[in-house]
């Protein structure tokens, strides 16, 4: 029982979470077209339904904050839809925020706690006081609907019926046969048609059909058109249509008993031309007392025609990351068995036998790169689902702040891993308030600097490579780099001399540093607690890149680059003492062999000069406390080095000396989705690059053994992130290798410096290193005081 | 073996619903639930199920739950079948609608599994109580013209 219901309740969280954002959406749609004077009766009703809806399940899980917002919205949402109130737009503040609020509420019960979320009660208090609405402004009894008719009509389809009786409208009655197997196809054309043309205001099965496979309806629609048209629209969609004739009671007359005629359009024309007149009554009452014989015949065997309505599947992604570690155990098994082909090529004991095993390796290897391409594809979803959310934030944040603000959304069909997404909402919603927050000027402080009263965020996404970049930019006033250095000396980041040397550049990364920044009063909308630090750890952990550019008066524009998935990333293998690592490709520029007579020591740093710029140094060996003398000797015939060397060189023509550049190599070379991607392990041309390098840096080994012959040599991979780089020391250059991360244990997350371990194969295991936090301690100057990890722990 | 449909148009619903139902030992018969998302997706299965009990919600898009109740007892094949309506207490002349046109029994949600597996064994008794009382009568027994539908 347990079981069941605990996957009833993650269907009520990933159902909760779909609602809420599908309300998100609809309050856009309700706010635009609030606006525009023109609200939706439909749109109101949906929105109430999917808040009925989640007071339901709200109330069967236990989500209680959930089903008293729920409740106190569906009152409000309830007087809205039968017109006893009026959307007004302090009612839609109150909306917008509720589905905000509905946004923690669930985090907060996803993860099991319980704590207050202190806006709850407020927004409640909000909601009772704004749902005393007045009575409904169409009182039943003037009208005479046919009883049986109301009873089949919810409490809403009754009052859409009448408000449109009232407004003067047609109720016509479109009878319609629908095959069931293609039902919602046919009636979401017929939906299409119809709606120019007026309200549907019910369905009506009428019990009657030509078969089992298919199904009567009488639709219920209120129109202003004349029957000619609608006959027109909807007569080749095999509707017969049928107007029913206003029955007003005879005491009560607000409107002419004959059929209203405002306007000539509104002229009724000649009776329904079908027989089968005689009223609501005829339209409600006849069908199931229907006498006339329904053939019946026993249902044939249940022969597949019980088809799924959905097309889609929603799938738990912890299901995703089974699979894909599956991959990653089958992966290692294909290197294997590639290793034993290779072996026995080289026995040439049974050449035929060996080659045949060759190709079937090489296809079981081609059916796993796209098996892992295709689960990597099911986890991609699309930007505009944090977009969307942030579209409803900057409303929100606008209104509240009575700032104008224009968001122009680009690129929301850019995909992106889901667990990215997830992580994501957080850090862009926080930099949308800050844009209109502390970005965007009041009003009058626009026009007096002759800007457009309304202020512009653009919010952009982009896949560039194996990265997807997402950008937003504001013209407001830019960040106030005097205040910025003014709260960084008071912090004792920097000292006022410091100060006057750093570059604007540095300046603006201040930003990012814990308690700083540039307004002296916290505002109830941005000064929630989270900073901009917080911001770029969470950018962070995601192996993503933030980076700060601003113009004093002319705007900011926040880059944030993101890997496109965490399931699998490229790394270089390298090896360091006997240990091997990991190095995410996504942050290597290049890799250059060390020439110890260049390294020069600069403030108690050990740098190089790599094409005209400093690059500070990092000897992983000492770093991690790796005895040197433990290294492996470099060109050994029998280890993993030989074969990358051994790889084929197709490409010529490689350009710098002795290093391949990351931009054009991997950003457009291997581009995801193109030419296998991430998945093509043994294709990529990336890999082919690595390759290419370790053959480079050999070659020009070779030509430079007179120099150094003794020590073995050492390289610098040259890493980056943003504009930030480290060249960490290795001893060799083994190999690109598509890698599945694996988390490190409870015990050990907490140790900085690896974002995991991964198994290579051959039960070899290496830790992935994680660049970002090396380069940022690095930076900060840590380099010698590092209490460093012991990565042999992780080994054997 | 009782086999209910269960009409919801939410999925997390329809999850608890089937969990509740599925696990439960209290129930006399085994039970098997059918899922349907909506009215059209519950008239799609009707026919082809040999239903015992429908639990249906109220407020649904396009067939509301209503209009089913309508449908199932003008229905020659379905009128014998138990109707129950599961939902929200707030609009109390959904619910007298519901009884009108002939529901078994209204189960306000939220509701505990206590609650659902009661309600579903007073609908099924309320309705096996009719058609014996029915065919006492000399009136219709249940799927009498197509006996074969209910295997």
């Amino acid at each position: 029982m347990a079981e069941n219901l605990d996957r009833a309740r993650e269907e009520f969280f990933s159902e909760a979470q779909e609602i809420i954002e599908g309300l998100g959406r609809d309050l856009l749609a309700l706010d635009e077209s609030q606006r525009s004077g023109r609200v939706d009766p439909d749109l109101i009703n949906d929105i109430f339904r999917a808040v009925h809806t989640l007071k339901g399940v709200a109330g069967i899980f236990g989500a209680n904050r959930m089903s008293a917002l729920s409740h106190e919205l569906e009152n409000l949402l309830d007087n809205l839809r039968l017109g006893r109130a009026e959307l007004s737009p302090s009612v839609l503040v109150v909306l917008f925020r509720s589905v905000e609020l509905y946004g923690r509420i669930l985090q907060v019960e996803k993860e099991g706690r319980d704590n207050p979320i202190p806006e709850f009660d407020d927004l409640l208090r909000q909601l009772a006081a704004s749902t005393r609405g007045g009575p409904s402004p169409s009182s039943p009894g003037q009208y005479e609907l046919d009883p049986s008719l109301l009873a089949v009509l919810t409490e809403y389809e009754e009052h859409r019926l009448r408000t449109n009786i009232a407004q003067g409208l047609t109720l016509y009655r479109l009878r319609v046969q629908f095959q069931l197997a293609t039902i919602d196809n046919a009636l979401d054309e017929l939906k299409v048609t119809a709606k120019p043309y007026g309200e549907i205001i019910t369905y009506l099965p009428t019990g009657a059909g030509a078969d089992a496979e298919s199904i009567e309806l009488d639709i219920l629609m209120a129109s202003r058109s004349p029957i000619a048209d609608l006959s027109s629209a909807l007569s080749p969609s095999g509707v017969e249509i049928e107007e029913i004739p206003r029955r007003v009671a005879p005491e009560t007359t607000p409107r002419p008993s004959t059929p209203p005629a405002p306007s000539p359009a509104e002229i009724h024309h000649a009776p329904p031309t079908t027989s089968a007149s005689g009223g609501m009554s005829a339209l409600a009452s006849s069908p199931p007392q229907d006498p006339s014989p329904i053939k019946v015949e026993p249902p044939k065997a249940e022969i597949g025609t019980i088809k799924s309505v959905a097309q889609t599947v929603r799938v738990d992604i912890h299901k995703l990351d089974r699979l894909m570690n599956i991959v990653g155990e089958l992966a290692i098994v294909c290197t294997s068995l590639g290793r034993i082909v290779e072996d026995l090529r080289a026995t040439r004991a049974d050449r035929e036998l060996a080659s045949n095993l060759h190709r079937l390796q090489r296809m079981f290897d081609r059916q796993l790169d796209s098996m892992q391409q295709g689960i990597l594809e099911v986890r991609m979803v699309p930007l505009g689902q944090v977009f969307d959310r942030l579209a409803r934030v900057v409303r929100q944040i606008s209104r509240e702040a009575d700032k104008m603000v224009n968001l122009v959304i680009t690129g929301s069909e850019t995909e992106v891993d889901k667990l990215i997404v997830e992580e994501l909402s957080d850090p862009l919603m926080h930099m949308m308030r800050n844009a209109i927050d502390h970005g965007i000027e009041r009003r009058e402080e626009r026009q007096a600097v002759g800007k457009p009263a309304v202020g512009t965020i653009a919010l952009n996404a982009y896949q560039k490579g194996n990265h997807v970049v997402i950008e937003i930019q504001d013209d407001g006033r830019g960040i106030a780099t005097e205040r910025l250095i003014e709260a960084a000396i008071r912090r004792g980041i920097v000292t006022a001399d410091e100060a006057r040397l750093v570059s604007k550049r540095e300046i603006l990364n201040f930003v990012f540093l814990p308690g700083v920044t540039t307004k002296a009063e916290v505002s109830s909308l941005s000064g929630r607690g989270v900073g901009m630090d917080v911001v770029k750890t969470n950018i962070s952990k995601l192996g993503g890149v933030i980076d700060l550019q601003s113009e004093s008066g002319i705007g900011t524009k926040v880059t944030i680059t993101l890997p496109i998935t965490l399931a699998i990333i490229s790394a270089l293998i390298v090896r360091i003492a006997d240990r091997l690592f990991a190095i995410p490709l996504a942050n290597v520029q290049e890799a250059i062999v060390l020439d110890e007579m260049t390294v020069r020591v600069i403030d108690g740093r050990e740098v190089v000069t790599l094409r005209g710029s400093t690059l500070q140094l990092c000897y992983l060996a000492r770093l991690f406390g790796l005895n040197p003398s433990m290294r492996m000797p470099n060109v050994s015939p029998s280890g993993g080095v030989s074969r990358a060397l051994d790889a084929p060189n197709p490409r010529g023509g490689y350009g710098g000396p002795g290093g391949y550049n990351a931009p054009g190599g991997y950003g457009a070379g291997g581009g995801y989705g193109s030419s296998g991607g991430i998945g093509a392990m043994p294709q990529s041309p990336g890999r082919d690059m690595v390759r290419k390098e370790a053959r480079t840096v050999f070659d020009s080994r070779r030509q430079n053994q007179s120099m150094r012959i003794s020590l073995a040599r050492q390289y610098i991979v040259v890493t980056a992130v943003g504009s930030q780089r480290l060249g960490l020391v290795v001893d060799t250059l083994i190999g690109e290798q598509d890698v599945v991360i694996k988390a490190l244990g409870a015990s050990l997350k907490d140790v900085r410096g690896f974002a995991g371990a991964t198994e290579l194969g051959d039960q070899r295991l290496a830790l992935v290193l994680d660049t970002p936090a090396l380069i940022e301690e690095m930076h900060a100057g840590a380099d010698r005081a590092r209490p460093a990890a012991d990565p042999r722990g992780a080994h054997g | 073996m009782t086999r209910i449909l269960v009409v919801e148009d939410s999925s997390a619903m329809r999850s608890y619903v089937r969990a509740v139902l599925e696990d439960s030992t209290d129930l006399a018969d085994p039970i098997e639930v059918v899922d349907a998302a909506s009215g059209f997706d519950a008239m799609r299965l009707l026919p082809r199920g040999a239903y015992d009990l429908v639990i249906t919600d109220i407020n649904m898009p396009d067939i509301n739950g209503l209009e089913l109740i309508k449908f199932v007892r003008g229905s020659e094949h379905h009128r014998d079948i138990a109707v129950l309506i599961i939902s929200t207490q707030a609009s109390e002349r959904d619910r007298a609608r519901g009884l009108a046109l002939g529901a078994d029994l209204f189960l306000a949600k939220p509701f505990t599994p206590e609650a659902l597996l009661a309600a579903v064994a007073a609908s099924l008794a309320a309705r096996s109580g009719h058609t014996q009382h029915d065919s006492g009568g000399g009136g219709h027994e249940r799927g009498a013209p197509n006996g074969e539908e209910r295997r």
